[in-house]
């Protein structure tokens, strides 16, 4: 069951070989009758689970159930931002969690997932949005999560193609700067997380829908799938824009809402782009690829849809906000573009939960920033479902949240930022 | 960019509307009656459904007047506009073909797309897309 380690020598002897010995990254599984847990959604955060379940926790007769393809909702849609400094302690231990990961990952995954630690800049655009960004890093230096303000010639010199002009609707005044913030490919992140997940054990069992959740005396028993039904007495959603489906089908109702959001890339240019900038006031970030395709994005559409399409009209407004920011990339001409189904929270903070059916848990909500946060997600969610509760990371992120009012309220951290 | 259509002007771009999320919520009748898990799910809980759904719009940029619109939420497919107050009309349309089916493009699995690009095709041409039904 154990892959074959990826390096350079398989490289080179694959090179030789014509490249007709690389096996499948994971071994394409039919159901089995009953299993240990179930994970339905195989995203990254899905997947992410499914890997430290087994890694961590020993639970190998486990099953990750994909309605499509592994890693073709969010997961392979979404920009790829990755950063921690959001302002309150419950945030910032779950995001910096997963920062701390990101470093080791592609080395513990042996797969190449393209992370690049090349910096993330939020742009201050007025007066009172420089308030806020200084008191974040304030917020996030007493955290230890990695944070430093520029003022607008630091942040020219950092990004030397943005423009500080001051005679815009909106200038540059300042930025937070998070070194260790940047962007990796998703897919691989997937893939590898996949791929070590299956040697280990796990079952991947894709384009199967779970259609229903069985449930006796208050307790879960079973899943039932477009593939048969399957016995279990641990079941995980980890759905992303489908959590209140999926939730609904345990007799659950949630806080999500379920959008569109569109991201867009540019034909390919040579190096140009050195980091990764963001902007919450004129609704725009951008970062370039390796392939050199600039990678755009910016709020969702404001209607509720299941579609992965959005409207043209939010595409027109970001553009805009990104040409005001570097009027360089005028001429550019867009590639591609899509659109992907993110599930928001009332306080922009995820749900990672125990549920009142005993045996079903919860980890959704993530809107449109949870890309960043998938090893810490994965590993605080696998640590839940195998003690059936809750570590102190995962603590604060309960659905009882809503009850009580102790809510995260992460907007001006999140807002249109990822 | 979706084209809806307000009773009062007529088929409209989606731009010129403001939206206004899940309609039919009522306000709690008797407040300080009202439990913590009672104020939870009045404020915070949604349906979210995938498939038909009570919405309601405002032609912020035309007449200003809210309403309500059943829209398919799996299709992006308006079946019905009515008037704020009015419940919502019946209407017949098909039952999704599983509950979280895949959508109408970029699927990995055919067996369960919401609906077929030939049967989507089929629906814009017959539909009446005038609204107000
Ligand atoms: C355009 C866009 C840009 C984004 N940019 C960023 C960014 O820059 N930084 C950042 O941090 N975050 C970003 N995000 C958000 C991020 O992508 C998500 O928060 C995160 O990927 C969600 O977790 P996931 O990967 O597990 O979700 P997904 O990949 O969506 O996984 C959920 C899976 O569940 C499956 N599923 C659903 N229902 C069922 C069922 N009934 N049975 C079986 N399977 C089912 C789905 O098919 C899907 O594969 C962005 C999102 C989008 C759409
Ligand atoms: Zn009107």
């Amino acid at each position: 069951m154990t892959a074959k380690r990826y390096s350079l020598l398989s490289l080179f002897r694959e090179g030789l070989n014509g490249h007709k010995g690389w096996q499948p990254a994971w071994r394409a599984a039919e159901p089995k009758r009953r299993y240990d847990a179930v994970i339905i959604g195989g995203g990254g955060h899905g997947c992410a689970t499914a890997y430290y379940l087994a890694k961590e926790h020993g639970l190998t007769n486990i099953a990750v159930i994909e309605k499509g393809w592994i890693g073709g909702g969010n997961a392979g849609r979404n920009t790829t931002i990755i950063r921690s400094n959001y302002l309150y302690d419950e945030s910032a231990a779950i995001y910096d969690h997963a920062m701390q990961l990101w470093k080791g990952l592609g080395r513990e995954l042996n797969f190449n997932i393209m992370m690049s630690h090349r910096g993330v800049l939020n742009l201050a655009h007025d007066d009172n949005e420089m308030r806020q960004l200084k008191r974040r890093v304030e917020a996030n230096q007493l955290n230890g999560v990695d944070a430093e303000w520029l003022d607008a010639k630091q942040v020219k010199e950092y990004c030397p193609i943005i423009s500080i002009s001051p005679d815009v609707r909106y200038p540059v005044l300042g930025a937070t700067l998070q070194r260790s913030g940047g962007v990796n490919r998703h897919d691989a992140v997937v893939w590898g997380y996949a791929r070590a997940a299956s040697a280990l054990g796990v079952d991947f069992i894709e384009k199967c829908e779970v259609t229903g959740i069985e449930i006796e005396n208050g307790k879960v028993t079973g899943v039932r799938t477009t593939k048969g039904d399957i016995k279990t007495g641990k079941l995980a959603s980890v759905t992303a824009g489908h959590s209140s489906v999926t939730a609904k089908m345990a007799g659950i109702r949630l806080p999500i809402e379920s959008h569109p959001l569109q991201a867009l890339v540019s034909e390919p240019l040579k190096p140009i782009h050195n980091c990764v900038v963001m902007s919450n006031a004129v609704h725009a970030y951008c970062s370039q690829s390796d392939k050199g395709e600039l990678v755009i994005g910016a709020g969702i559409d404001p209607h509720i849809s299941y579609t992965q399409r959005g409207a043209f009209s939010i595409l027109e407004e970001e553009i805009a906000a990104l040409l005001e920011l570097f009027p360089i990339f005028s001429r550019l001409r867009l590639m591609r573009h899509w659109g992907g189904i993110v599930d928001v929270c009332p306080d922009a903070s995820a749900i990672i939960s125990k549920t009142p059916v005993a045996g079903f848990y919860i980890n959704g909500g993530w809107g449109t920033g949870g890309w960043k946060a998938t090893p810490g997600s994965g590993h605080v969610f696998a640590d839940l479902i195998a003690n059936d509760k809750p570590n102190d990371i995962a603590a604060p992120f309960t659905l009882e949240r809503f009850e009580t009012g102790k809510l995260v309220a992460e907007h001006g951290a999140a807002a249109v930022a990822h | 960019m979706l084209i809806i259509t307000c009773p009062y002007c007529g088929p409209r771009e989606q731009s010129e509307f403001h939206y206004g999320g899940e309609a039919h919520i009522a306000r709690p009748a008797d407040p300080q009656a009202l439990t913590d898990g009672q104020w939870a799910e009045f404020v915070f809980m949604r349906s979210n459904v995938k498939g038909v759904f009570a919405e309601r719009w405002n032609h912020s940029s035309g007449c200003r007047k809210w309403f309500n619109a059943l829209r398919d939420t799996s299709t992006d497919r308006f079946l019905a506009v009515y008037e704020m107050g009015a419940k919502p009309p019946q209407i017949d349309a098909p039952e999704l073909r599983t509950p979280a089916g895949e959508p109408l493009i970029g699927s990995g699995n055919d067996e369960t797309k919401v609906m077929t690009e030939a049967e989507m095709t089929e629906a814009e041409m017959t539909e009446d897309l005038g609204g107000g039904s």
